[in-house]
């Protein structure tokens, strides 16, 4: 006990004395143009093997020298650059950010605006990605990189030995999850998660959810607006009646339950087939995919579950130059060819989702041929969406609430009206002007 | 005396008074360096708060002020901390007593003369000690899960109805299950070392005035080794109001665990995921102050067991 306490402290003493540490010591060379006009600029980032593409770009601009560091995923690494930024010394030139991670960097002034630089190729992107860099403003923070489009995903040779045909509206989605439990009580059509706000937060995206905007100089928040009470409600009643499965996702539980066919279709983004070949690895072959089951018939949306951006930060002495980086990475087709065939992205630039590297669809897929030309124009049917200053406490609000209404089986537009209260009470605590 | 050996004696006593606080510099360096001053530096984040005005989004709209006690006092108002706590005491009153009556219960069995390969005991029951708590929690997690576990399996093969340790009622039990597994050997060792200190001779009295072995355990070795228990007991405290890992690492398999559940929990959701470390700054010391008046008052209330064997 003794020597997990002294961890215990000596971890919350290494957090305390982090934060005003991070700032120094640090083996980054920093950013500064050398003499003769060269400029030097750090990329933080997760992607992998993302420096073969920085090898091109370096071998092809002797000018502008980019060094890449391989950080910490998501959140983690907004923590560091946040850190980085309030020690003041450290702050890479560019760094990887989630569409929803923007806000809260822009209103700690971490990410300089840089519009004047990638303005131009705004029509490079799907309309509802580029609304995701701009949050709504003037402005623009940052140049889109992947997205993740949701479909959904199906087990084909279930679904005919149960005789089942694949739902065009989440009416039929419902009435195939009772079909499910009727004729073989040992599978679920799909489950409810709790622990996957972004599942959801993509789900309410496709029924035209607008979680945040913006009027002037107030945030209006409505989490918990008729779009969204639709799809909780819809959810919920689904959960209630055990028509479909209330455990998390990413479990080993939920491994076993792809891999053994307890789950039959997982509503998923675009790259849910590499997830699938790592924890379902035996059902190969098995799978396929169609558009997301639409609210209405005739209708066709989408939402995004994930993707991320590449950003300039304020601090960086070479805006200009890493602004010239962050766009080639993500509109150039070589560079996107190898984001795609090593990083394991769906492009965000349209043209390089037609590109030669999803010619073949995945692996996994095989038999589907038409697999990236229909997850093209369905990505092109993806809603807009702007994300808030505060995403992470409504994010947590989600899991903390909707994991409660699942365990006392209360209501789930209750979970959504208290998951609105906790982001809104949270934005006004920090003085954001709310409407 | 001459007037030589007058002057040179004060200055080598000088020298003799430094001598100790040489060897204790690196000591008080580091423990200056990496406990006062980032206490210290907790204490300053914990009365100073971030003030947005509007969007927040434009330039320089995000301060950094003074806020007195405020963090304070919107720290103590906070029920969700308040039921963190309670959740907490519920989950150390199942921990300490069954750990700590665990340990008690190997170390007398490993004491006692009649026990075979005691050497192999004493390790395979410290061995959960070395597993690190993230890693205990995983496994202990693949065995709670209903699907992978083999014990849910051989109770569905049994007939009988499946055990959800995941669902709301019996998570306090599958988080202090993880504790005990990787306690009990730890405290064992220290309550096995403070029996092997005792006097044979006692025993050999004890004998001849008639004791059987179990009187002799629980009149002889159990009084004396109140103080070795005393102290597992205020680590055990200490290590259950601090509980962090194991409900972290179990929250993703289940819907029964907040992302608040203990009160360390709150504190790393405030400082990481709310990206407030002047609320977290201000519970880590209320925290800490709890921590520390709990366990000075444990050793106040028991202090004169606790150090009977010092005195005498």
């Amino acid at each position: 006990m003794r020597s997990r306490w002294c961890r215990q402290l000596a971890a919350v003493a290494a957090l305390v004395v982090g934060a005003s540490l991070a700032g120094c010591g640090s083996d980054e060379p920093s950013p500064q143009a050398t003499a003769g006009g060269k400029v030097e600029l750090t990329f933080w980032t997760w992607v992998p093997k993302i420096e073969k593409v920085v090898d091109k770009w370096n071998a092809a601009n002797p000018n502008i020298h980019v060094t890449v560091s391989t950080q910490a995923q998501g959140d983690d690494l907004i923590t560091k650059v946040l850190t980085a930024h309030k020690g003041g010394s450290g702050v890479p030139d560019l760094i990887q950010a989630e569409y929803q991670a923007l806000p809260t960097l822009v209103s700690n002034d971490v990410l300089a605006d840089i519009k004047g630089d990638v303005e131009a190729s705004k029509g490079k992107f799907a309309e509802g990605l580029w609304q995701q860099v701009t949050l709504g403003t003037d402005a623009v923070y940052a140049v889109p990189q992947d997205a993740g489009p949701m479909m959904l995903y199906y087990r084909t040779d279930l679904f005919q030995q149960l005789g089942l045909t694949v739902p065009k509206t989440w009416d039929e989605f419902a009435a195939t999850a009772r079909t499910v439990r009727q004729k073989d009580p040992k599978r679920y059509l799909t489950t409810f998660s709790a622990t996957d706000p972004g599942w959801f937060a993509g789900l309410a995206q496709q029924a035209g959810a607008s979680w945040w905007s913006i009027e002037g100089d107030t945030w209006k928040v409505s989490v918990n607006d008729s779009a969204t009470k639709k799809v909780a409600e819809y959810w919920g009643g689904l959960v209630a009646a055990g028509s479909v499965d209330d455990q998390p996702m990413y479990t080993p539980e939920w491994n076993k339950a792809l891999n053994d066919g307890a789950l039959i279709a997982w509503p998923s983004a675009v790259w849910a087939p590499g997830v699938l070949q790592g924890n379902a690895a035996s059902t190969k072959g098995k799978w396929a995919m169609a558009p997301l089951p639409q609210w209405s018939s005739g209708e066709n949306k989408t939402g995004n579950w994930g993707g991320s951006s590449t950003a300039v930060t304020e601090k960086s002495k070479n805006k200009k130059a890493a602004a010239q980086f962050a766009l080639w990475l993500n509109t150039d087709a070589a560079a996107t060819t190898q984001l795609i065939q090593d990083g394991g992205l769906y492009p965000a630039a349209r043209e390089a989702q037609a590109g030669p590297a999803l010619a073949q669809p995945p692996a996994f897929f095989a038999e589907q041929n038409d697999f990236y030309p229909q997850a093209k124009s369905i990505a092109d049917t993806a809603a807009g969406f702007t994300w808030g200053p505060n995403v992470n406490v409504a994010y947590t609000a989600y899991k903390d609430l909707f994991g409660k209404a699942i365990t006392q089986k209360s209501s789930f537009t209750a979970a959504l009206d208290q998951m609105q209260q906790t982001t809104v009470d949270d934005m006004r605590k920090n003085g954001f002007k709310v409407g | 005396m001459d007037g030589a050996t007058a002057a040179r004696k004060p200055r080598r006593r000088t020298a003799h008074r430094l001598v100790p606080y040489a060897f204790l510099a690196p000591a008080i360096v580091m423990f200056t360096l990496f406990l006062l001053a980032p206490i210290g530096y907790t204490g300053y984040l914990s009365l100073r708060k971030v003030k947005v005005e509007g969007l927040g989004l434009g330039r320089g709209s995000r301060r950094e002020i003074f806020a007195g006690l405020e963090n304070y006092r919107q720290t103590l108002a906070d029920t969700e901390l308040w039921r963190g706590a309670l959740r907490v005491l519920g989950y150390g009153a199942i921990l300490t007593p069954v750990m700590l009556g665990l340990a008690l219960l190997f170390a007398l069995l490993l004491d006692s003369r009649r026990t075979g390969f005691r050497r192999f005991s004493r390790i395979s029951i410290f061995l959960p000690f070395a597993v690190p708590v993230v890693i205990a929690s995983l496994l202990w997690g693949f065995l709670y899960l209903p699907s992978v576990s083999p014990g849910q399996h051989l109770l569905r093969s049994a007939g009988l109805p499946e055990m959800d340790l995941l669902g709301p009622d019996l998570i306090v039990f599958a988080l202090a299950n993880i504790g005990v597994w990787g306690g009990v050997g730890f405290n064992m060792i220290v309550i096995y070392t403070a029996l092997r200190a005792i006097p044979r001779e006692l025993y050999e009295s004890a004998r001849i005035d008639g004791c059987s072995e179990f009187q002799i355990a629980v009149r002889i070795k159990i009084p004396l080794v109140v103080p070795a228990m005393i102290m597992t007991t205020v680590f055990s405290v200490i290590a259950t109001l601090q509980v962090f890992s194991e409900p972290v690492t179990l929250r993703p398999m289940t819907n029964s665990l907040s992302s608040t559940w203990s009160p360390l929990m709150k504190i790393y959701q405030d400082a990481f995921a709310r990206n407030d470390i002047f609320t977290a700054a201000a519970t880590s010391i209320v925290v800490a102050a709890v921590t520390l008046v709990l366990s000075f008052g444990f050793l106040r209330a028991v202090q004169r067991r606790a150090f009977a064997g010092e005195s005498q």
